[in-house]
């Protein structure tokens, strides 16, 4: 076999060989340094920052003093806003790729422009979620000022579509055969949709959702639009209550002129890219583990 | 059933019992219930355009043709209002972007769906999927501190960069939209029908030559949807810009110098907390309209030709 593909091999002209080596060498190259980037930019920010890091800084408070300055009050602000954020959007998100399905019955014009809607607002920058918050929602008609609600409604936008997207995906990887067999037997469309296709579709949509808000928990321009960027020392208490966010709090430590604050934003990344790798990598699994039972 | 229900008894009766009513009553409910959650996404996109429009309307009313101007200073006195320095800034940043992004997006695309064996992929996927989940912060950070300073500073051969330069956003917003091209791209390739490469390869061609020349011209719309869709992600990035570009509106073309981009000088501005109906608040609405609308091409553009993709292969 060996000697079949080597003497095919040989027929191949020298140059067209080189150029083969060189391009699999190009693709190569390329995959090896998106990896090597990933891994240099750990590196750097632990060289940074590496001794900082400690239980301490997880549960001191931001401060003007490096040694008892920590990340509790941005972590904290973090969860709440995107904590909030997935409980607005992911039963919206869920109940809109369920209609779009299996409810909506065929393509008309109606669900047509709901589609390209939501595609469209998938591509919207974040920032621009700023501005709807900021007109209508911080200040405007609802006024309800630079809080964790306003920020939340934001961000609840911003990932909205992601959810509905990666929703309908996994209800439609979901074999027609379940919900025609329930059909048949006599089920409503509900029944048939909610014993059979939700549960199944539930570890895809899981993975996707996931996915969206980790985004949403790394993601910092619109959020600079609703003050989060202010020097805030306390956790939050409420929907009503001031916040800051991790991704911000680097941003404001970073763009100090001072060595030691842009060490704090180096340990802030450090604590930030753990947290959304610890996300990733769940739903990767979640996604493998979901994959293979299928197979199997 | 039928036969049982005509004897008269009241349980078998042909009116719907009261179980089925109810079942019936909850199909109805939770169909509205969702037909109503789907409207909200459409009250998003009103909302956005509903925020926007009003406000660069009034500016534009008040401002008319300063926007052609070349000097972009509206949060100082007297306001200037020559857009010509953001779109510049933008253009170069999101430019360099694409040249590194389209190298190594699409080489990583074309290793996913002609050279990688199927384990190789379970690796290089996730590969990328982390890539995407590094923060723009993180990565604005890393531009900041390390690119600008050691590699820009150092090397740039024009000018004297100092500490923001919009080569080091451009490369670090390159990297950003690595995973975008990549996973489009690859959806495309991988979706060109196997056949053709077959054929190919039976006529005599190299690996490289079928996915050069055959497979990239299958899939051609969904590579060119794949650079349409990052060209507008690079378009919109905020975060980056302002960490790594600065917030200096220079009219330069040279990318050792500082630049801001519409997307940074909305998050610039709005850091200020600006007082509603002020010049640096109207001014946010107006760049934020030019950065919408843009996008919003963009990507109905590039949908388009993921659906012509998809129609021709799948």
């Amino acid at each position: 076999m060996a000697t079949t593909s080597t003497s095919l091999q040989s027929r191949v002209s020298v140059n067209r060989r080189i150029k083969d080596n060189s391009f699999t060498t190009f693709l190569s190259i390329s995959i090896v340094a998106s990896l090597a980037f990933i891994f240099y930019i750990i590196y750097r920010l632990y060289n940074n920052a590496g001794y900082l890091l400690s239980w301490d800084l997880i549960r001191f408070f931001p401060s003007y003093d490096i040694d008892t300055a920590g990340f509790q009050a941005p972590i904290m602000g973090s969860i709440w806003v995107v904590g909030f954020a997935s409980l607005f959007a992911i039963p919206i998100g869920v109940m809109t790729a369920l209609y779009l399905e299996e409810f909506a019955g065929k393509r008309n014009r109606f669900t047509a422009l709901i589609e390209l809607n939501i595609q469209n607002l998938a591509g919207v920058p974040a920032v621009v979620f700023g501005l709807i918050g900021l007109a209508f929602i911080a200040r405007g008609p609802l006024s309800w000022g630079f809080t964790v609600g306003s920020a939340a409604i934001v961000l609840a936008m911003l990932i909205l579509p992601v959810i509905i997207i990666v929703t309908r995906e996994a209800i439609r990887a979901v074999p027609p055969s379940y919900k025609e067999g329930a059909l048949a037997l006599g089920a409503t469309q509900w029944q048939a949709v909610s014993k059979l296709v939700i549960p199944s579709a539930i570890p895809g949509t899981a993975t996707g959702t996931i996915l969206a808000v980790s985004r949403a928990m790394g993601e910092s321009a619109p959020l600079l639009l609703l003050g989060a960027l202010s020097f805030v020392t306390f956790n939050p208490t409420g929907l009503d209550s001031g916040f800051t966010i991790l991704p911000l709090a680097i941003f404001k430590y970073a763009g100090d002129s001072r060595e030691e604050y842009q060490v704090l934003a180096s340990a802030g990344s450090l604590i930030l890219l753990a947290i959304l790798f610890a996300m990733n990598l769940f739903a990767i699994l979640l996604r493998d583990f979901t994959l293979r039972k299928r197979n199997v | 059933m039928s036969t049982t229900a005509q004897s008269g008894s009241a349980v078998m009766s042909l009116a719907p019992s009261t179980h089925l009513r109810r079942r019936n009553l909850i199909q109805l409910v939770t169909t509205r219930l969702m037909a109503l959650a789907t409207v909200i996404s459409v009250l998003v996109t009103v909302g956005i355009v509903l925020s926007l429009l009003p406000t660069t309307f009034r500016l534009l009313r008040e401002i008319t043709t300063q926007v052609f101007g070349t000097v972009w200073a509206p949060l100082f006195e007297p306001s200037q209002y020559g857009m010509a320095p953001l779109l510049v800034g933008t253009f170069i940043i999101v430019l360099i972007a694409m040249l590194i992004a389209i190298p190594i997006g699409l080489a990583a695309a074309i290793f996913l769906s002609d050279y990688a064996t199927f384990n190789l992929r379970r690796i290089v996927k996730p590969i990328l999927e982390i890539l995407a989940g590094i923060p723009t912060v993180v990565l604005g950070l890393f531009g900041l501190y390390v690119v600008n300073p050691e590699f820009v500073e150092k090397y740039w051969p024009i000018g004297e960069p100092l500490a923001y330069t919009a080569l080091g956003a451009g490369l670090m917003t390159g990297i950003l939209i690595i995973p975008i091209v990549a996973s489009v791209a690859d959806d495309a390739l991988s979706s060109v029908p196997r056949a053709m490469r077959e054929a190919a390869y039976a006529l005599g061609a190299t690996r490289r030559e079928v996915a050069t020349k055959v497979v990239l011209n299958a899939g051609l719309s969904g590579v060119v949807a794949a650079l349409i869709l990052a060209f507008s992600r690079a378009f919109g990035e905020t975060t980056i810009a302002l960490m790594v570009a600065g917030s200096y509106a220079k009219l330069s073309a040279n990318p050792g110098d500082p630049m801001q981009t519409m997307a940074s000088f909305i998050g610039f501005a709005g850091i200020g907390d600006a007082e509603v109906g002020s010049s640096a608040y109207n001014t946010i609405f107006l760049v934020g309209t030019v950065l919408f609308t843009v996008t919003l091409i963009l990507n109905i553009l590039g949908n388009r030709f993921i659906s012509r993709f998809r129609e021709v292969y799948e």
